[in-house]
């Protein structure tokens, strides 16, 4: 714990740096980059690269979460039971599609630019959500589910006071391992001409310059260190208030 | 006034309860005993209707159950289980309020009346209220399962093993409190257990079941003296029948003038706890006191004389 409140801070100041004052990192780049060529990215700015990247993952997760615990709440219900096996094929398949193999197909029919990058993340970041949210759902403690039905909570009411609020720490987790896997497939949305931090390291790799390829890996790195290490923090609040 | 009429539950070809009818007056507490398997649950969770009647209907005050749809039905009915089933994520101020909170009573009230719970329950309101389930005690989260049950001052309250859970000493305790509490409020009370002990020592009415039959429903006393079938006899068991007996009778029936030497009883205590007195001493009698003041005393012939009424 002692590490980690030390850390934090140093790898958000780091974080913050890269994006916001790219030129500090120069000499230390600079050995990486081919003789002659630009050190530094700067065809347009890192800030912007930034947000758009994390929009388009934020975008993509919040949609995978809506339908993946619509859809988890709908089989765990006993009248959806039956389409449990169905929609666990639908969610795999999704992940079993490669994300490069979905924008090239989603390509001819969305046009290039954020759309088909979207439809891939959306994809790939269903079936950990919908995992967890089935398995929450369907482990919670049997006494206590018992209770609520007996002193007489409606459907509506055992789901949203009782079964959501006592899934909430085990689907977070689903939504957790959702955007880290979102944050890294993001960037390969650059291929299709999504503003993603992946436009850094293509740039990079098309004129050799490994010093572009590491500053855009470290910035997509750091974002999902950091943005893991944080919703880890907020399951664990969730999870002792839970009681768990 | 609780009348169960004629309930059958069937699973498949087989009857789990089978057309059992028995009637409780309100302000008593029905133990409900039976070995696993004989449908003591699933008649009582008939009465809030988590299970439904294949056949038959209970009525509530003269009100039929089935008239009701079955959540706002349960919400009249208290509902404490083995286990307590609080909501973890929920304080105990919250949990103890829930029933109150769907009945949509105002902040206050609500406020007021899970104070008086704890208060009842012997747990200081201000320390316990915002306190998590998680972090009581089993003896303390299984009597704010009961202070959630009673919150709304149901018709009824129903216990399913209530304290199986809990260690003996406990558990002893939680029934204690579980007889004073009822006296206080008067409240009707069904109560589920394997325990036969339980049941002759807090049951106003005892009712036996087996394979889905009713086979007995009396007083705990006519239980233990004239058990209706073998089955029931071998509930109460042959040799510790004298001495269920003698604790259900207070020494104050068979107390009379005297003195007597040695530690006194109180008038509530029961003849078994004189007869132990008694053995354990090598006396022939003990005194009784009341409210502090001599009443006499109970010998050993009179604590015989009454075992071999029901002989």
């Amino acid at each position: 714990m002692r590490i980690g409140t030390i850390l934090r801070p140093a790898l958000v100041i780091l974080l913050l740096a890269l994006v916001l004052r790219p030129r500090w990192f120069a000499p230390v780049f600079a050995p990486l980059a081919p003789q002659g060529a630009p050190v530094i990215y700067e065809r347009s700015s890192l800030l912007s690269l930034s947000l758009s990247h994390l929009g388009l993952v934020a975008a993509a997760t919040l949609a995978a979460t809506l339908v993946a615990v619509t859809l988890a709440i709908l089989v765990t219900r006993p009248a959806g039971a039956a389409f449990r096996p169905l929609s666990r094929t639908i969610t795999n398949m999704g992940q079993t599609f490669p994300p490069v193999a979905v924008l090239a197909l989603a390509v001819p029919a969305l046009g290039f630019g954020a759309g088909p990058t979207l439809v891939a993340l959306f994809l790939y970041g269903l079936l950990p959500i919908f995992e967890n949210s089935v398995t929450a759902l369907t482990t919670l403690p049997p006494t206590t589910m018992e209770a609520a039905r007996g002193i007489g909570l409606g459907r509506w009411q055992r789901l949203l006071r009782v079964e959501l609020p006592l899934a909430l720490p085990v689907i977070l987790t689903g939504i957790r391992l959702s955007v880290v896997i979102s944050l890294g497939t993001a960037t390969i949305g650059s291929t299709v001409a999504a503003r993603t931090l992946g436009e850094v390291i293509i740039a990079g790799l098309l004129t050799s310059n490994t010093a572009y390829v590491l500053q855009g890996g470290l910035i997509v790195g750091l974002f999902a260190v950091l943005i893991y290490d944080a919703l880890v923090q907020l399951e664990r609040r969730l999870a002792r208030r839970a009681g768990r | 006034m609780i009348e169960i009429d004629r309930i059958t539950k069937m699973y498949g070809d087989t009857a789990a309860v089978d057309a059992v009818s028995l009637t409780a007056e309100s302000g008593t507490i029905t133990c409900i005993v039976g070995t696993s398997g004989s449908g003591k649950t699933t008649l009582l969770r008939m009465i809030n209707r988590l299970e439904e009647p294949t056949s038959g209907e209970v009525r509530i005050n003269g009100d039929s159950t089935l008239a009701t749809k079955p959540h706002l039905l349960r919400r009249r009915i208290g509902y404490a289980i083995q286990g307590h089933g609080l909501f973890p994520h929920h304080t105990v101020g919250r949990n103890i309020g829930a029933v109150p909170e769907l009945l949509g009573w105002p902040k206050d009230r609500i406020r007021a009346r899970v104070d008086e719970l704890l208060e009842l329950f012997s747990m200081e309101p201000d320390q316990f209220r915002d306190r998590y389930p998680g972090e009581l005690s089993g003896g303390q989260q299984q009597r704010v399962g009961v202070a959630r049950a009673l919150a709304s001052r149901p018709d009824l309250l129903l216990m399913d093993e209530p304290f199986g859970a809990l260690d003996p000493i406990i558990r002893a305790r939680a029934q204690d409190d579980l007889r004073r509490i009822q006296k206080a409020l008067g409240s009707t009370i069904m109560l589920v257990t394997h325990d036969m002990d339980e049941a002759i020592r807090l049951g106003d009415m005892v009712a036996v079941m087996d394979g889905g039959k009713l086979v007995q429903y009396a007083p705990p006393a006519e239980i233990i003296a004239r058990p209706a079938t073998s089955f029931v006899a071998d509930m109460v068991g042959e040799v510790e029948r004298p001495m269920r007996l003698l604790s259900l009778v207070p020494v104050a029936e068979v107390v009379e003038d005297g003195a007597a030497d040695g530690e006194a009883l109180p008038a509530d205590a029961s003849l078994r706890d004189a007869l132990s007195a008694c053995l354990w001493t090598g006396r022939t009698a003990v005194p009784v006191t009341r409210d502090g003041a001599a009443a006499g005393r109970v010998t050993l012939d009179a604590i015989r004389a009454r075992a071999e009424l029901h002989a």
